[in-house]
């Protein structure tokens, strides 16, 4: 736009502009051939990965959807015996949510988000791409439990005691644990990559009030994730130890309690739903303003909606639990606040609804998806309301009519907006226009065989059909609504099927699509079909919310090497870093290209985990030390070390680089992470004080208080280290490298201290984990402290390598910083957990 | 039209019958509930019906409609009064309506102890001093038109106590007592099943329940404490 561009003296001529081309593409292009494939990074090989990985977990899901109805067609099948019933369900349900739902989104967030903020790429590419190599390592782990002895079996909830070692011996229930868990890893990572990415990348001039909804979509899930996961992390953690070395957390008999499972369960289970329709809704809020050819009505109000359904969602889990015998008067609160999430989902609904009627709306493929989606989620939507409502949810809970509902949700507020924008971001990827005929026939057939599948359902549970039961007595005279859903069951699976031929066809044989055939405005779609690597040979900048609307002129301007970032002078991949609110230029920041060190790391933690089901934890725990080299390495090698201090994003425009640069993402990413971080030890807090809440002697047996003087002098210890750590620091900014590197020292040797002291402190008067939920919950808490020194030990070590390297100093503080944060934040968790451990037992 | 309409009810009412339906209640707390149900049942067709109407107004216009005067207000309403005022409403009838489901008021006449195992359940009913009246497997026998309360507790795993005909269902967890207090105005046949999923059998996890006049109830009882009260049938 007009400042940046009329800033630029003269454009470069022809011949420069193609040479300033080609090394772009140089420097951005994956490496050929397999390796190439192997070490890739970028955003859009990744996005697309996530995505078509995600739809062939789709495909192995719904085909075991496919065994469970032809199980139900009618009562007394033999289809399945009830042990291959159970795993089927619960490999059904775990597939569609932890392998499905959750990193297809990811993936278009991924894919879609640089291009919608007018970036090159995400900031942390080998993040990404190590999430991706977690999820599908996670994914296979958990299907290679087919090969050893039975899949897991105990539904996607996993309750205890069921899942216990008791009555699941056998290591089926520890592939969910670790499979899941593994797969996880591709969650978190995600989230700390996207919200970087919404926070600091964006396009400049694209103020907070301007980006588009989908960002504001992602921001938000990001953030449920980061708050979200941590819960079932840690719930996880807790009954794998459980397992495998005889802890107590939820065994009745040593004190433990099986609620605590479900309270963490659902934490994190009931975000989990938001998770998955928070960014569908974005793709619905960025198609209703394409289709309906003008601005979103109600901008604010759809923002406003979206963060308050975050907030919301972690005020309602105790809704999956209204059976458990809490008294009528607690549950009345989660059920309003249950109510109340329709609230802000009516908004966006109206929203919507006024954007189209005061639009003029086009009704193309995608849109046709979109029809189905409103009547579909709108439907379940309204039995969610229903089940918030604690008598009725005493009758139907654990019935088919959950069961109906829950794919109503799922697949009418996610699949089908997912599906819309498939067919709507096609051509971005293959550069041809989707037919319309063989879609429309695939919609009419996953629309009528959905609902003839699921709304039966509905009345089944009613009838008394419970879930997850094998088969049902002829009795209840279900017999017939069944078959109904078996037979529409399949209607609905040569629908999808009929979609994947339709994409199959055209990415083969599709017409070619002119730029931006949908004449949308955001940024994606001033892109070059199919975009080069590193989209924007430019970086635009924007006015608007719809900049593409505002200005015809950008597509060519970004595809033009004249703007910011156009001379790709330092032979690096860069992008630009932005203010997080305003979007004004503050930083440039250089990323990393392909490398292996992404699948490596993720290849170790298989090879790791593996070891673990197979109980060689000697084996297991060696391998951390490969894993910490591989991180050590890509450590070190982030971004450009030897990056300039500034760097001309264009002529005359001189910004920082990212280690010179307060706002670095690294830094971001660090802050993300603590939180997340902060969000597991909450967790596990929580589950101390649930613990102590149903206990009748608090220590437990065979566990006391002690003396305080041991544990006075390792809290400081500790202190001190913090203290170390800030001298370091205030040596560093003043040119000083022999106190920074002293005061790292120091901390180091303090945090050993602690460590040393800590752990005689405990050892003192703690029964063995064993014995009593009070000795397992607090020797976990303290353990979970403890690798957290570790983690500082190392964070210093890094810093003191790096300031030896000459590549710390004044203006370049970020390392110092992080290993000081790591130190802060250390010190502060373990402050908390020093109260908990030797402070509240005197109290309470 | 005269005639279809009650046809009409009579079928929907067949099709809702069967010994583990909710709709075919046999108590006060289901009665209750199935109430519930159709009200909002008919409230959300209504609500779906306004919404897809707005919709195809929207889409399925020939000219370009009149841009949307206060298109803010349309949002406020549709999506924040409306809502709003009919949850609301909801909450209250939901509320009053659980204090019949729950029988505010109701004495206890009889309490029974349920306990639940993998895959099988025991019924014991219990003297006002908490001494096994009578112990039965797989087979609960209730009083006509008395309030009784089950104390419900697991053995194992995690069950879940569900008779539909008569009310809500409540979990049995190991390490707790739960209470579900429920009442039988229809002497007859009925069924109970677990609902919570609890490994294998849990598919079989069923109890037949029968409710007796009492009279017929209290020669059950007698005829049980006289023979095996401790044993099983
Ligand atoms: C392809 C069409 C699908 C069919 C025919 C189907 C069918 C079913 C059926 C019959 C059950 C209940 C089994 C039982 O309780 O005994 C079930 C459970 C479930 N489904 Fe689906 N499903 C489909 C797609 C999906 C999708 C797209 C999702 C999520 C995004 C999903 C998520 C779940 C979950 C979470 C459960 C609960 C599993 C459990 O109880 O442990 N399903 N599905
Ligand atoms: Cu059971
Ligand atoms: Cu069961």
């Amino acid at each position: 736009m007009t400042e940046a561009n009329a800033a630029a003296p003269a454009p470069p001529d022809a011949a420069e502009q193609q040479r300033r081309l080609g090394a772009l593409q140089r420097i951005w292009a994956n490496g050929p051939g397999l390796v190439g494939q192997l070490t890739a990074v970028n955003h859009s090989t990744v996005g697309l990965r996530f995505i078509a990985t995600g739809f062939a977990f789709l495909a192995i899901g719904g085909m075991l959807s496919m065994f469970i109805r032809l199980q139900l067609a009618w009562f007394g099948n033999e289809v399945l015996d009830p042990d291959r019933y159970n795993q089927f369900v619960t490999m059904h349900g775990t597939t569609m949510m932890f392998l499905f739902a959750v990193p297809i989104l990811e993936g278009f967030a991924m894919y879609l988000l640089p291009k919608m903020l007018g970036t090159r790429d995400l900031p942390m590419p080998r993040l990404s791409a190590f999430g991706y190599w977690c999820y599908l390592f996670g994914g296979l782990f958990l299907y290679s439990s087919f090969l050893f002895g039975g899949a897991p079996d105990g539904g996607w909830f996993m309750y205890v005691p069921l899942t216990d070692a008791t009555y699941t011996p056998g290591i089926s229930a520890d592939f969910w644990l670790i499979g899941v868990t593994f797969a996880e890893i591709a969650a978190v990572t995600a989230a700390v990559e996207l919200v970087v990415t919404v926070l600091k990348t964006r396009a400049p001039g694209m103020s907070i009030q301007r980006m588009p909804l989908m960002a504001w979509a992602i921001l938000v899930t990001a953030f449920m994730i980061a708050f979200g996961f941590p819960p079932l992390i840690l719930a996880s953690i807790l009954l794998e130890i459980e397992r495998a070395f005889g802890f107590a957390f939820f065994e009745v008999a040593r004190g433990g309690d099986p609620l605590l499972w479900q309270h963490l369960f659902w934490l994190f289970g009931h975000p989990e739903v938001y998770i998955i329709f928070l960014p569908a809704a974005g793709m619905v809020s960025t198609l209703v303003v394409t289709f309906a050819r003008r601005t979103m009505v109600g901008y604010r109000w759809i923002v406003v909606a979206i963060v308050a359904t975050g907030f919301l969602s972690f005020g309602l889990w105790v809704h999956h639990m209204f059976a458990v015998g809490i008294p009528l008067l607690a549950l009345s609160f989660f059920s309003a606040a249950s109510m109340a999430v329709a609230i802000p989902m009516g908004v966006q609904l109206f929203a919507w609804i006024a954007t189209l009627w005061s639009g003029k709306p086009w009704l193309r493929l995608p849109m046709v998806w979109l029809m189905g989606f409103f009547f579909i989620f709108v439907l379940g939507g309204l039995t969610g309301v229903m089940l918030a409502l604690v008598p009725f949810d005493w009758q139907v809970h654990d019935t088919h009519f959950v069961v109906a509902h829950l794919h109503y949700v799922t697949i009418g507020g996610m699949l089908f907006p997912l599906f819309a924008g498939l067919y709507y971001w096609l051509p971005l990827v293959t550069g041809r226009q989707p037919g319309e005929s063989l879609g429309r026939t695939a919609f009419w057939l996953v629309f009528i065989g959905f609902n003839l599948t699921f709304l039966p359902m509905h009345l089944t549970g009613m009838l008394g059909m419970p879930r997850r039961a094998y088969t049902y007595d002829a009795a209840l005279g279900v017999e017939w609504l069944n078959l109904l859903s078996t037979a529409a069951g399949f209607v609905l699976t040569v629908g999808m099927m009929a979609v994947a031929v339709d994409v199959w066809l055209h990415f083969r044989h599709g017409r070619r699509s002119a730029a931006n055939p949908w004449q949308a405005g955001t940024l994606e779609w001033a892109l070059p079909l199919p975009p080069p690597p590193y989209n924007f040979a430019s970086i635009p900048v924007v006015d608007d919310r719809e900049p593409l609307w505002r200005d015809p002129g950008l597509a060519q301007a970004s595809a033009g090497t004249a703007g910011l970032l156009g001379d790709p002078a330092g032979g690096r991949r860069e992008l630009l870093g932005t203010g997080m609110i305003s979007g004004a230029p503050e930083q440039v920041i250089r990323i990393s290209g392909s490398t292996w060190l992404p699948l490596l790391a993720a290849a170790n933690i298989a090879v790791l985990l593996a070891c673990f089901i197979a109980k060689q934890y000697l084996l297991a725990a060696a391998l951390l030390v490969p894993l910490l080299a591989v991180f050590l390495r890509w450590a070190w090698t982030t971004g450009d070390r030897h990056a300039p201090l500034r760097i001309e994003a264009a002529p005359g425009v001189a910004l920082p680089s990212q280690a010179a640069c307060s706002q670095a993402p690294g830094w971001w990413g660090l802050v993300i992470s603590l939180l997340i971080d902060g969000s597991l030890f909450a967790s596990l807090v929580f589950a101390y004080f649930y613990l102590w809440l149903g206990a009748e002697v608090w220590p437990g047996p065979g566990s006391e208080t002690g003396a305080l003087a041991l544990p006075v002098l390792a809290l400081v210890l500790l202190v001190g280290a913090g203290l170390a750590a800030r001298l370091a620091l205030r040596g560093n900014d003043r040119d000083r490298p022999a106190q920074l590197r002293g005061g790292l020292l120091a901390a180091a040797a303090l945090g050993t201290g602690f460590l040393v002291a800590h752990g005689a402190a405990l050892a003192m008067v703690l029964a063995a984990p064993q014995q009593h939920a009070y000795a397992s919950v607090v020797w976990t808490l303290a353990g979970f402290h403890g690798v957290h020194v570790l983690v500082a030990l190392l964070g210093s070590g890094f810093a003191w390598l790096r300031s030896r390297h000459g590549l710390v100093d004044a203006q370049r503080r970020l390392d110092a910083r992080i290993a000081v944060a790591l130190w802060r934040y250390t010190v502060g968790q373990g402050v908390v957990a020093w109260l908990v451990i030797h402070l509240f037992p005197r109290l309470a | 039209m005269r005639r279809l309409v009650p046809l009409l009810a009579a079928a929907v009412a067949a099709g809702c019958r069967g010994p583990q339906s909710m709709l075919d209640p046999a108590g006060p707390a289901a009665a209750a509930i199935a109430r519930t149900w159709w009200l909002m049942a008919g409230a959300a067709l209504a609500v779906l019906l306004l919404v897809l109407g707005l919709l195809a107004r929207a889409m399925l216009r020939r000219q370009p409609a009149p841009p949307m005067a206060r298109p803010e207000r349309f949002i406020v309403l549709g999506g924040l009064v409306l809502p709003t005022v009919a949850l609301f409403a909801l909450l209250v009838y939901g509320t009053l309506a659980g204090r019949t489901v729950i029988g505010v008021g109701v004495d206890t006449d009889r309490v029974v102890r349920v306990t639940a195992r993998q895959w099988q359940w025991q019924f014991e009913h219990l003297a006002p001093d908490g001494t096994v009246l009578a112990r039965s497997l797989d087979r609960l026998v209730l009083p006509q038109g008395e309030m009784v309360e089950f104390q419900v507790g697991s053995e194992d795993v995690i069950h879940s106590f569900w008779i539909p005909r008569l009310g809500g269902k409540v979990d049995a967890i190991p390490g707790r007592s739960n209470r579900l207090r429920l009442r039988a105005d229809v002497a007859g046949a009925m069924r109970g099943q677990c609902a919570e999923f609890c490994g294998r059998e849990h598919a079989h996890m069923a109890f037949s329940v029968e409710v007796l006049d009492p009279a017929s109830f209290a020669g059950w009882l007698d005829g049980r404490a006289a023979g095996d009260a401790g044993s099983t049938p």
